[in-house]
Order: C-alpha cells, then sequence, then structure tokens
C-alpha cells in the first residue's frame, strides 16, 4: 500500500515537469552546435577537433572549469534581473545600464570607507549597488506604469545615457591618480569579494545561488510572485481581480533593476576590483538569452549562463588550437536561443495547420 | 576664447562631416520608419546595418566594384529580414526577443565569416568605395554647396527618400495599408488589407534600406571593415524614429542632431577642447528621454509591437 503510493507520488513528480520546455533548451543547444560544426567544418577544420578543444578549454581541468564559473557568475544574476521582469511580461532591456550604475556603487563604497570589517563593506556595496540600479530601473518602471510608455524605448536610451556616463567618470572625477588608462582606484581589500581556496572562483558565486533561491522562492511561495505572473498573463485580469497593477509593474522593474546592479557589482569585486570602461561587453544583452533559453526559469537561468559562459571560456582554446574564431560561439547562441523561442510555437503551428486541413476537407 | 573656439568647431566643414556621419542613420531611419509603422517593434535594424556594412565591404573587395557591394548589403540585409520577418509575422514570436537574436546572430556572422574569409592577417584590408559627388552648379552655391551638395551617394539617397517615404505613407493606398495595419490591424483586415503580408513586405523593404546604410560605414570614405562596425546606431535609428514622432521627417531631423552630436564629440577630441567628449554623445539620449516625457507617450502606432493574427485562416 505504502509502496503504491510512493510510486504514484514519483509518477505525478515525473509526469509533472513539462518534458517539451525541457527537452527544448537541450535540442536547441544541438542545433546550434550542429549548424556551428556546418561553419567550422567550412573553414577547413575538424568540427570534433574544434568542439574537443572549445569543450577542454570551458571545463578541461579544474582551472578551465572555475574560468567558466567565474564567467557565469555575471550572466546569471542578470540573466535572473532579466528573468524577474519577463515573468510581468515587460522587458527589462536596461540591464547592461543597471549593471554599470551598480559597478559605480560598488566603486564608490569600495574606495572609501578605509577601515571596515569586510563583511560590512561587502554588504555596503551590494546594498548600493541594488539600490542605484534599482533607481535607473525606476524610471521605465514609472513611465511605464503611470504614463504608458514603451519599456524598452526608455531602458534603451538610459542603457546609452549609463554607459557614456560611466566612461565620463573613470576618464574624470573617478580616474585613478596618475594612471594612464582610463580606469577608477582599486577596491579596498576589505570590499574585494575573497577568492575561495586560493583560485580564481570568487565568493560572488554565493550572491549568485542567494539571488536565485530568493528568485525561486518569490515565484514558487509568495503573493508578490503569484501577482507578477498574474500580471504577466493578462494585466487586465490582474487589475479586475483587484490587484495594484500599476504599484506592481514598478516594484518588478525596481527589483530586477536591484538584481541588475548586484550583478555590476559582483563583476567588479570579484574580478576586475575596480570600475573600467566597458567592462561589460554586452552582458545585459546577453543576460536576455540566457533568460530565454532558461524558458525564464529561474534555476535554469544558472544552467544556461553557464552554457553561455563556459562557450565563452572555451572559446579562446578552440581559437587558439584549431584557428576557429571565437565570434562563431556568437552564431552558436544566437541560434540555440531562436530555436528555443521557436520551439514556443510550433503547437500553435500544429493547430492551424490541422484547422487548414479541416477547412479544405469540409 | 570660446568665441575662437565655437569658430573652430561650427564651420562649413563640420556641418557636412556631420550630415557624412549621419548617413547611416538617416538611412536606418527611413527604412526603420516603413516597418514600424505597420505596427512592428523593429530592433532589429542593428543588425541589418552590421550585415550590411560586412556584405558591402564583401562585394566590393571580391568584385572591385562598390555598386556589386551595395547590392550584396541590401541581399544579406534582406535575407536576415526575411529570419526576422517570418519569426515575427508568421509565427507571431515576440518581436524584441527575435530582435535580440538577429542582432546576435549578425555579430557572430560577421565577425567569423570576415576571418574565414579574409584570414587573421593583420594588413589592413581595403576594398573599393563611393567618392564624394559633387553635384553641377548646385555644389558650388557657399555654404549649403559644401554641405548638401558635395557628399556620397549615400547622403543623396537618404535626402531623397524623405520626401518620397513621406509621400508614400501619408499619400498613397500603401500607405494607408500600411498605418493600418499598425493602427488597427484588426479592421485592415476586416477591410482586406493582408496585414501579414504589409508587415512582411514593409520589413523586407526597411532591411534592404538600412543594409544600405551600413554599407555607408564600410565602403564610403573608410573603405574596411572593424567588427561590430555599427555600434550600436540601429538602436540610435530607433530612437530618432521615437524622437521624431514616428513621422519621416521628425525622424530625419533627429537622425542629422545625431550626426550633428557626433561631429562635435570629434571635434571635442581633435582639438582638445576641456569638456568630457562623452557630454554630447550623451546629450541626444538625454534629449530624446526628456522630449519622450514632454511629448507624452501616445504617438507610437496603436498596435505597435502587437503580434496580429488573423482569424480568417
Amino acid at each position: 500500500m505504502s509502496n503504491e503510493n510512493i510510486n504514484a507520488e514519483k509518477k505525478s513528480f515525473l509526469s509533472k515537469i513539462d518534458w517539451m520546455k525541457v527537452s527544448m533548451p537541450i535540442v536547441g543547444i544541438l542545433v546550434g552546435a550542429v549548424v556551428g560544426s556546418i561553419i567550422i567544418a567550412a573553414q577547413g577544420v575538424n568540427p570534433v577537433e574544434a568542439y574537443y578543444y572549445l569543450i577542454q578549454g570551458a571545463m578541461g581541468s579544474v582551472d578551465n572549469l572555475i574560468g567558466s564559473i567565474v564567467k557565469t557568475i555575471p550572466l546569471a544574476i542578470t540573466g535572473l534581473a532579466v528573468v524577474f521582469s519577463y515573468k510581468a511580461n515587460i522587458f527589462n532591456v536596461g540591464a547592461e545600464g543597471q549593471l554599470y550604475l551598480g559597478a559605480v556603487a560598488a566603486t564608490l563604497v569600495g574606495t572609501s570607507f578605509i577601515g571596515l570589517s569586510s563583511p560590512v563593506h561587502i554588504f555596503l556595496s551590494l546594498a548600493l549597488a541594488a539600490i542605484f540600479g534599482g533607481a535607473l530601473a525606476f524610471i521605465p518602471g514609472y513611465l511605464k506604469a503611470y504614463k504608458g510608455f514603451n519599456e524598452i524605448v526608455v531602458t534603451m536610451l538610459l542603457n546609452y545615457i549609463a554607459v557614456l556616463f560611466i566612461s565620463l567618470l573613470v576618464h574624470g572625477p573617478m580616474k585613478e591618480k596618475g594612471a594612464f588608462y582610463p580606469r577608477s582606484a582599486m577596491l579596498e581589500q576589505t570590499a574585494q569579494l575573497p577568492k575561495i581556496a586560493g583560485t580564481q572562483l570568487h565568493s560572488g558565486i554565493f550572491v549568485m545561488i542567494a539571488i536565485t533561491l530568493i528568485v525561486y522562492f518569490i515565484f514558487k511561495k509568495t503573493t508578490l510572485g503569484y501577482q507578477i505572473k498574474a500580471i504577466g498573463a493578462s494585466p487586465r485580469a490582474a487589475t479586475y481581480a483587484g490587484m495594484n497593477t500599476k504599484k506592481l509593474l514598478v516594484i518588478v522593474m525596481v527589483i530586477s533593476g536591484a538584481i541588475a546592479g548586484i550583478a555590476g557589482a559582483v563583476e567588479i569585486m570579484g574580478v576586475h576590483l575596480r570600475v573600467i570602461e566597458n567592462f561589460s561587453v554586452g552582458l545585459g544583452y546577453d543576460a536576455i538569452a540566457v533568460a530565454l533559453l532558461a524558458n525564464l526559469n529561474p534555476l535554469g537561468a544558472i544552467l544556461s549562463a553557464f552554457f553561455f559562459g563556459a562557450l565563452r571560456n572555451g572559446a579562446n582554446s578552440m581559437q587558439i588550437s584549431t584557428g576557429v574564431p571565437t565570434s562563431i560561439i556568437g552564431i552558436i547562441q544566437a541560434l540555440t536561443v531562436l530555436f528555443v523561442v521557436a520551439s514556443s510555437a510550433i503547437p500553435k503551428l500544429v493547430e492551424k495547420l490541422k484547422r487548414r486541413a479541416k477547412k479544405n476537407a469540409k | 576664447m570660446l568665441n575662437s573656439l565655437l569658430q573652430n568647431i561650427f564651420t562649413v566643414e563640420f556641418f557636412a562631416s556631420s550630415l557624412r556621419l549621419a548617413a547611416p542613420l538617416i538611412l536606418a531611419v527611413m527604412g526603420g520608419i516603413v516597418s514600424e509603422r505597420t505596427g512592428v517593434v523593429n530592433l532589429s535594424l542593428e543588425g541589418f546595418l552590421l550585415v550590411g556594412a560586412f556584405f558591402g565591404f564583401l562585394g566590393s573587395n571580391l568584385t572591385g566594384s562598390p555598386i556589386i557591394g551595395l547590392l550584396f548589403a541590401m541581399g544579406a540585409a534582406v535575407i536576415l529580414g526575411s529570419l526576422f520577418a517570418f519569426s515575427t509575422v508568421n509565427l507571431n514570436l515576440n518581436q524584441i526577443v527575435i530582435a535580440v537574436v538577429i542582432n546576435m546572430l549578425a555579430v557572430g556572422l560577421t565577425s567569423t565569416l570576415f576571418r574565414t574569409i579574409f584570414g587573421t592577417s593583420t594588413n589592413q584590408l581595403t576594398a573599393p568605395g563611393f567618392k564624394p559627388i559633387f553635384v553641377p552648379i548646385l555644389s558650388q552655391i557657399p555654404i549649403i554647396g559644401p554641405i548638401f551638395f558635395q557628399q556620397t551617394i549615400f547622403v543623396y539617397i537618404g535626402l531623397i527618400l524623405l520626401p518620397i517615404t513621406a509621400w508614400v505613407i501619408n499619400k498613397t493606398t500603401i500607405g494607408l495599408k500600411i498605418r493600418a495595419s499598425g493602427e488597427y490591424p484588426k479592421a485592415a483586415d476586416t477591410m482586406g488589407v493582408p496585414v501579414s503580408k504589409v508587415r512582411f513586405l514593409s520589413l523586407m523593404y526597411s532591411a534592404a534600406i538600412t543594409g544600405l546604410g551600413g554599407a555607408s560605414l564600410s565602403i564610403s570614405g573608410l573603405n574596411t571593415f572593424i567588427d561590430n562596425m555599427s555600434a550600436g546606431r540601429g538602436f540610435i535609428a530607433f530612437s530618432c524614429i521615437i524622437f521624431g514622432k514616428f513621422r519621416p521627417a521628425g525622424a530625419m531631423f533627429a537622425a542629422m542632431l545625431f550626426g550633428i552630436f557626433e561631429s562635435t564629440q570629434l571635434r571635442i577630441q581633435a582639438v582638445g577642447v576641456p569638456i568630457p567628449y562623452q557630454l554630447p554623445l550623451m546629450f541626444p539620449y538625454i534629449l530624446t528621454l526628456v522630449m519622450l516625457i514632454i511629448m507624452g507617450a501616445s504617438m507610437a502606432p496603436q498596435s505597435w509591437g502587437v503580434p496580429y493574427e488573423s482569424d480568417a485562416e
């Protein structure tokens, strides 16, 4: 009897998983890899060999694997920021600008307040980064909710303003004294994220895990998460159900911006240890792809960020060993995401074709 | 001192170079506006520009003819555009999401092909490019002549497209169909306007013209290709269209304004003026944002960004 119960439970758990959703990213990655191999073959390189060096470079040794994880951390956190907003069906394309502001906040705190204990210093840095990122995201959130502005347009404009503003800062007021390159002074030791076991892996990984769990928890267990998903499904229905949709939209945007701000701070405090111009190289945009590949699942975001991070990390050794340019991973990424996104249209398409067939039969 | 500075900066040559710098934007804006008016949020302009820049260079380099380069640029952009159109119009996938993918694909594709075809030699690769054409008589007019009539073919095409685009959108049946698809696709559909077809073809057109704009980056003076050469100009063009309230003249004005600010920035860096060069670059974005807030949001086509699914099938 008890055995049956367990079996039934197992069954229901398995049937709960949406196999379509789980398998599509994997199929998408395969499609990207196959097309990638055609392009590699066209260059006269054996694709198997190229992919061998790619995987070798991404996780062939402990050091390589750590390198991939270090690249995964900012992508995953920014990806979570994007996931958070997309759940409410608003598009935070502004993660790029928000993470830059977060980086500035972390640098401001990290280069001042000498003599703080490390946990306090790190906490203050992350907190101010969250505030900066959230404040920048408040603008498009407010304009969207209360004035009906398109959030994409506003976030896009703010990205440019933010990135140029940071460039202005590191060339001017925040520039390290006597430095030739435009960069800020180095963070105090106490504001740097400690490295783990003497490796390049920094403790930003715990920040990543914590944010993942928080986001997961919000959507699984809290009223806020439920309301966000309701808005995402139908803002009108959510309003009729008595939710303050406008206020919620602003909150979603601010939280999303805060997470992106933390991502920028973690990248600075763990890797660069100071603000440099263009440190992000499009993290905020890649994060959109991360979120899409993960089907907006917070846990999936870590996996898809790792996929992207590992590709980036492994691509270098592929280029060195086989001459295949690293830029090819852009093609693989794009095709993978395209396939995953397009697969969502398949059920609809099948239905459409069925209807058409029915009509023709009549 | 400020006076001499201003004299140094705002010369005839300055305005001529502003217009030259604005050429890719003007073309992207003139192409993009048509598709935006059909109700498609077309952020893939960035990808079209980049692909246009690369294939324009490739065509010119392979054949020695910049005109073939133009055809390459337009053709490649149209192919990429049809991928965007098929995904967004036929499959009804999210327009922003697909644009992100298209832009990513464009960066990967152009950089990879560039290295595959030309290798990794450090020699500066060049291709024959277009030279400025002096329009007879008009180019001799003081001030106006050097600014408007000693430009490359790209500037002329862009300028000519302004009245044509405005006329087509506002005065013709095609324009009516375009506008109807963007405002009330359902009503348009009922009236027999093939909304999907209108959107698809408009996207093809905008890709072709934007591809031309891309070629103006690579084979109009610089005559080479650099990775990610479009550098966000597609997004700027997108902002220009919004700044111009989705009207061709307004969008063109915005594109020229961006050209002037870009030119100012270059001058400031060259002359060594103690103004951060980022300021003139930031200014257009801030201005666009402020203008948006002042003018309000209700200027986009009603159904902008909303996929349309016909019931008729």
